[in-house]
């Protein structure tokens, strides 16, 4: 590793017609892409929800549906996210050498870095507003203050958009990406208090929920889907977008390093 | 005369493995120059240190004024960049993978769609507009990625291998254009292993050999300064005992391989006439090229 792959990321404006790259890609797929989007969280919102809900009491105030609403926008934002900054970011650096083309103009690397994880948590805001739409039409909550949820699903997004670039630049190939989300993505799920509170888990596992990403952004969700504004909202915030910059600074070294070779 | 490109003593190892060791090479504003070698020789690795893409361990770089890789960035708004393997947009057509690549040069999409046209005219593809990438052969690809090098109108090209793995009609094809871009004034910079390719393009050549430049000039000056004039091959299955016996007597010099010898003579009379007394002998007589001066400069093992 050289001295140069850890210097601060040199950003400029350039990143932008890489995202509209991007964009063009996906206009090309939408219409699968978000039947994708809405069916995925939809059948564990509604399956979920009306089959366990039925059986269990009120929590906290709310019904299951409600409490399990907030839990799907986190997990389904995380998803999209993972998926795009690992599956097809890996595609555009090797499979198809999209980096390669890209950074043969004067667009760098870092350029390129910024844009995929913007990219990736694009794709997490369109799948929030996605979940939260089903859940105005639902009648799950008509609060103005759902609106809020937009803004945490860009900020969920660019948090697993960079820790996923960590294993993307890190991957030797697709096979890779399960390791991550058998070990990573799917314990956080359990773990973070998307279908049932944190408190139900043992004292140790409190503790290692609360150093995870997602734990903070279900408790910034979860009121937000009562109305009501959420406690530490800054706090949480705040754990997020260090995940988010700390994971997008370690991501770019190691792209650096990769693509030096 | 204008130097476009200037590179001094660049040096760049991998793992302790020298891959570049010392390369100097300096180009002049229209000129075609070619960097042949065998693979693994560094040719790749010299375009991308010229490219401002890896940084190199030592060494002095610059392109079109500006300080590489320090200043990459500016250099490559005017650099095109035909790559060893394509990398084009398998999602888009034709005209969309040239839009997409003229954005990231910051060109606005009214000043793109206006070249587009011609890019595609030149490139023989205006009936190929809106066809998506995966259905183009490969010559179609490789004339597609050579227009999406020039979308930014630039001024000196890096061509790595713009041939490779195409059939002759579209080999001919790039090469026509390639020449035709030279009468424009554009400066290139071609890798290559084909020495017709090199000979019929090139204004001045580098023969490149385990990261070092061992021989540079015109095709012309490379032949001559490198190797006797005349070449006679020799095949049959006793032309190597042959020229054990005969060949030194009538050759400077000698090779054999196979079944084949390839003796280099300055006068290929006397040799000619003793092959007359071996009618089991098959010969060919022609003058040096360029592959002759390759093969006795870097050898004729393989490189695997």
């Amino acid at each position: 590793m050289n001295s140069h792959h850890f210097a601060p990321p040199r950003l400029s404006l350039r990143f932008f017609p890489i995202w509209q790259r991007h964009l063009l890609v996906w206009k090309k797929l939408a219409a699968s892409s978000i039947i994708g989007h809405i069916a995925d969280p939809m059948i564990y919102l509604l399956g979920l929800g009306y089959g366990l809900g039925s059986l269990l009491p009120q929590m906290g105030g709310t019904s299951y549906l409600v409490f399990l609403a907030a839990g799907t926008i986190c997990y389904s934002t995380m998803n999209s996210a993972s998926f795009e900054a690992l599956y097809s970011g890996f595609s555009r650096m090797k499979e198809q050498r999209t980096w390669e083309a890209i950074m043969n103009t004067p667009v760098t690397l870092d350029d390129i870095v910024l844009a995929e994880m913007l990219w990736a948590a694009s794709k997490s805001l369109l799948s929030g507003v996605t979940v939260l739409v089903a859940v105005w039409l639902l009648g799950l909550s008509h609060s103005p203050m759902l609106l809020w949820l937009a803004p945490l699903a860009l900020m969920v997004g660019l948090c697993f958009a960079a820790m996923g670039l960590i294993v993307t630049a890190l991957a030797p190939s697709y096979d890779f990406f399960m390791y991550y989300f058998t070990l990573v993505i799917t314990p956080m799920m359990l773990l973070c208090g998307v279908f049932f509170p944190v408190e139900q888990l043992p004292p140790l596992w409190q503790n290692v929920s609360s150093a995870l990403p997602l734990t903070h952004a279900v408790n910034i969700a979860r009121p937000l889907m009562s109305g009501n504004a959420p406690p530490h909202a800054l706090l949480h915030v705040a754990v997020l977008l260090g995940y988010a910059l700390t994971g997008f600074y370690v991501s770019l070294v190691l792209f650096r390093r990769r693509l030096s070779q | 005369m204008t130097t476009v490109l200037s590179a001094q003593n660049l040096h760049k190892s991998y793992a302790g493995q020298a891959v570049v060791d010392g390369v100097s090479i300096s180009l002049n504003k229209g000129e075609c120059f070619g960097l042949l070698g065998p693979n693994g020789a560094g040719k790749t690795t010299t375009l991308r240190l010229m490219l401002g893409l890896i940084e190199p361990d030592g060494g002095h770089l610059r392109l079109l004024g500006h300080a590489v890789p320090r200043h990459a960035r500016e250099a490559r708004l005017r650099v095109g960049v035909v790559p060893q393997v394509d990398n084009l947009d398998p999602d888009f057509t034709v005209a969309e993978n040239l839009l997409v690549y003229g954005r990231y040069f910051g060109m606005k999409d009214s000043e793109i769609e206006a070249r587009i046209p011609a890019l595609l005219e030149f490139a023989s593809l205006a009936h190929k507009k809106d066809v998506k990438i995966p259905t183009l052969s490969g010559g179609m690809k490789r004339r597609l990625t050579l227009a999406r090098a020039l979308v930014n109108d630039p001024e000196v090209l890096f061509l790595d291998e713009p041939t490779t793995g195409l059939d002759p009609q579209a080999r001919h094809l790039i090469w026509q254009r390639l020449h035709e871009l030279t009468v424009q004034g554009k400066t290139l910079l071609l890798t290559t292993h084909f020495m017709d390719e090199a000979e019929r393009l090139c204004h001045r050549l580098a023969i490149m050999d385990n990261g070092r430049l061992i021989s540079e000039g015109s095709p012309r000056d490379l032949i001559d300064r490198n190797i006797e004039p005349q070449v006679v091959e020799v095949f049959g299955e006793r032309a190597a005992q042959w020229a054990k016996n005969h060949a030194t007597r009538h050759a400077q010099r000698f090779e054999v391989s196979g079944e084949s010898v390839f003796c280099y003579v300055t006068d290929a009379q006397p040799l000619l006439k003793e092959l007359q007394r071996h009618p089991d002998l098959r010969y060919l007589h022609r003058p040096a090229n360029l592959e002759d001066v390759f093969l006795k400069l870097t050898g004729r093992e393989m490189r695997e």
